[in-house]
């Protein structure tokens, strides 16, 4: 079931719709990739820069603007989808996306991309950097925030762990990570490859602020994005959200799940048909 | 069947056995010149007209003498805690912000622990990021743990990173500056406490880059980095007296090496050249330089004065160095065993 459209998060709900119908024009184009997780995250990703997030598009470097650290760059389809919506990226990109000498590689990387911050791709450094970050846009009085995306598979990495206990002990009240627990890994469900659950218990334990939310309830995450934010406490914040692989295709919300989903070459055109319906387009 | 594999080294039964294996080892001799803390002290007046410039360190500012800039300039000071792989990413962050971070440890754990994120958040995009590492190769006693005898080879490998071994004071104190006025990364391999001072007696001034020759001869030449430039300096003058005549070229710079200047002063005909560095055989100055003079179709007789492909013993800094072959007197020995 997709979340009832309501109220003034209405047009966030069109946003996640265009980022996922975005990536699934990408995936055509290459006849893969992280289709799934792209699905899941859209409408995180939706609240961050239609709602939560100080941004100039056309100034992708502007100093007064709030950081997107995207850790898990094997999610830059999603993230990719999300700059073209909020037009940091040229539309006709899409079809360059994964190719020779494209500035959308598979793996997101910072001096490929406009609005691309760090190069991720090796799961458990985003989190780091983003701790330093922090530091120094206090030193630099900026009002800005971090966000950093990162994924439950992720957790695995102990660094990530070395952030957590650092972000608390620093205070960093302008570091806002975001979990996306999709419970699914390169080996199979996270819960069996390395539980990490619970994971709002684990952070809360490490001085984090922590929400957990449905990461596909837009009202739920608008008012968590705006809680980590308003936050008055001196402490990191964190927001746990609980993500179903394939959002929106209600076919490959069906598939078995795999970190990198099977998808034939006739079920693009099938997957955007059928989310265009489930949108009512 | 006994776990304790080990196989003791035969000692000489002449000899006293020294008793310190402690981790922190004086390099200095017992009539050496020295100076104390030169990096903390260079940093410090560097950072008086950079505000750009902050310190990190995990767990180890005393010992990489950090702790001098803390000091001077405590809210510029970040302790990161036991933690390498976050040292590495937050000082990727303070880069990312346009600040120049100094991010010091133990080579060992620059170089084996935290090296996907010197990789990766630092090295992939050419941060301004300076690593600043003691304990390089074999300067302390404590074992393999920490002793980083193959630190070269690992940042070698790497794309983008530049690569510092100072050999003294003076070294330390111009190469700080120099590193900083680098745009991208370096690794600098560190001496700390009192550092001996060799250099100002020589016509010498630290370039990055560059290698720079300190003393001529027409039977040997030297070249070397790091502290085994002064002990090819000390062999120099001892085997003078055997009637070898050495010459020296002082070689800071690991990465990228200076070709021109090593090329030519291996192309002089008759010189046997020894390349003496503290760094296991592989992957180090010695290979560095035999494949560059290889490719530039430049072949004179050549060896190297190395660790061995090994794990290295602990015991007291003299012992190993002698047992290993970095003393100036095993330097000697080696030379006179060629002719």
């Amino acid at each position: 079931m997709n979340a009832p459209l309501i109220g003034h998060n209405k047009p966030l709900l069109e946003k996640a719709y265009r980022i996922r119908r975005t990536a699934l024009q990408m995936g055509k184009v290459q006849g893969q990739g992280y289709i799934a997780q792209a699905l899941d995250v859209a409408d995180i990703l939706a609240v961050a820069y239609f709602h939560a997030m100080n941004h100039k598009p056309d100034d992708p470097a502007w100093e007064g603007r709030d950081r997107f650290y995207l850790s898990i760059g094997h999610y830059a389809i999603a993230l990719y989808a999300a700059l073209i919506e909020a037009g940091v990226i040229a539309r006709e990109e899409i079809e360059n996306y994964g190719g020779d000498d494209s500035m959308l590689p598979m793996s997101g990387m910072a001096h490929y991309t406009p609005g691309m911050e760090i190069t991720g791709g090796s799961l458990g450094q985003g989190l780091t950097v983003a701790v330093g970050a922090c530091l120094a846009l206090k030193r630099k009085k900026s009002k800005s925030f971090i966000y950093n995306l990162l994924s439950d598979g992720e957790l695995g990495e102990g660094s990530t762990w070395e952030a957590a206990m650092s972000a608390a002990h620093w205070k960093l009240d302008n570091l806002i990570a975001i979990v996306d627990i999709n419970n699914q890994q390169a080996d199979g469900p996270s819960s069996n490859v390395l539980s990490s659950e619970p994971v709002d218990a684990k952070f809360r334990a490490f001085g984090w602020h922590t929400q957990r939310v449905n990461g596909n309830d837009m009202d739920a995450l608008v008012a968590a994005f705006d809680a980590a934010r308003n936050y008055d406490g001196a402490a990191p914040r964190v927001l746990v959200c609980d993500t179903l692989m394939g959002k929106g295709v209600p076919f490959l919300e069906a598939r078995e799940k795999n970190h990198f989903i099977r998808v034939e070459t006739d079920e693009w055109d099938k997957a955007i048909a059928m989310l265009d319906a489930e949108f009512g387009k | 069947m006994s776990l304790h594999k080990k196989i003791f080294a035969k000692a000489d039964p002449t000899q006293p056995k020294l008793k310190t294996s402690a981790m922190i080892a004086s390099i200095a001799g017992a009539d050496q010149r020295t100076k104390a803390a030169p990096f903390g002290h260079a940093l410090v007046e560097l950072a008086k007209s950079r505000p750009d410039i902050v310190g990190l360190t995990a767990d180890l500012a005393k010992y990489t003498d950090l702790h001098i800039f803390a000091q001077a300039y405590p809210d510029r000071f970040y302790q990161m805690g036991m933690a390498e792989q976050l040292l590495m990413g937050a000082a990727a962050g303070f880069a990312r912000e346009g600040f120049v971070p100094f991010a010091t440890t133990y080579a060992v754990f620059a170089s084996r622990r935290a090296y996907d994120f010197i990789c990766m958040a630092i090295a992939e995009e050419s941060l301004p990021v300076k690593i600043v590492c003691a304990l390089p190769g074999l300067t302390t006693g404590y074992g393999p743990s920490h002793q980083a005898t193959e630190d070269l080879a690992i940042f070698r490998g790497l794309p983008n990173m530049t690569i510092v071994d100072p050999c003294d004071a003076l070294d330390i104190e111009q190469a700080t500056p120099a590193i900083v006025a680098h745009e991208g990364p370096v690794y600098m391999r560190l001496l700390r406490g009192n550092v001996p001072l060799v250099l100002d007696e020589y016509d010498y001034k630290f370039e990055l880059g560059k290698a720079k020759m300190l003393r001529e001869g027409s039977d040997v030449l030297f070249i070397s980095s790091g502290l085994m430039t002064m002990r090819a300096l000390e062999a120099a003058k001892k085997i003078e007296a055997d009637r070898i005549d050495a010459a020296v070229l002082h070689c800071p710079t690991i990465k990228p090496l200076d070709v021109a200047t090593i090329v030519k002063a291996c192309s002089k005909p008759g010189r046997v050249v020894c390349v003496a560095e503290n760094h296991t055989t592989n992957g180090g100055l010695g290979e560095a330089i035999a494949g560059a003079l290889m490719r530039a179709g430049v072949h004179p007789s050549f060896r190297q004065i190395a660790l061995p492909d090994e794990f290295l013993d602990a015991g007291a800094l003299p012992t190993l160095h002698d047992r290993y072959g970095l003393s100036t007197e095993a330097i000697c020995a080696a030379v006179k065993s060629w002719r």
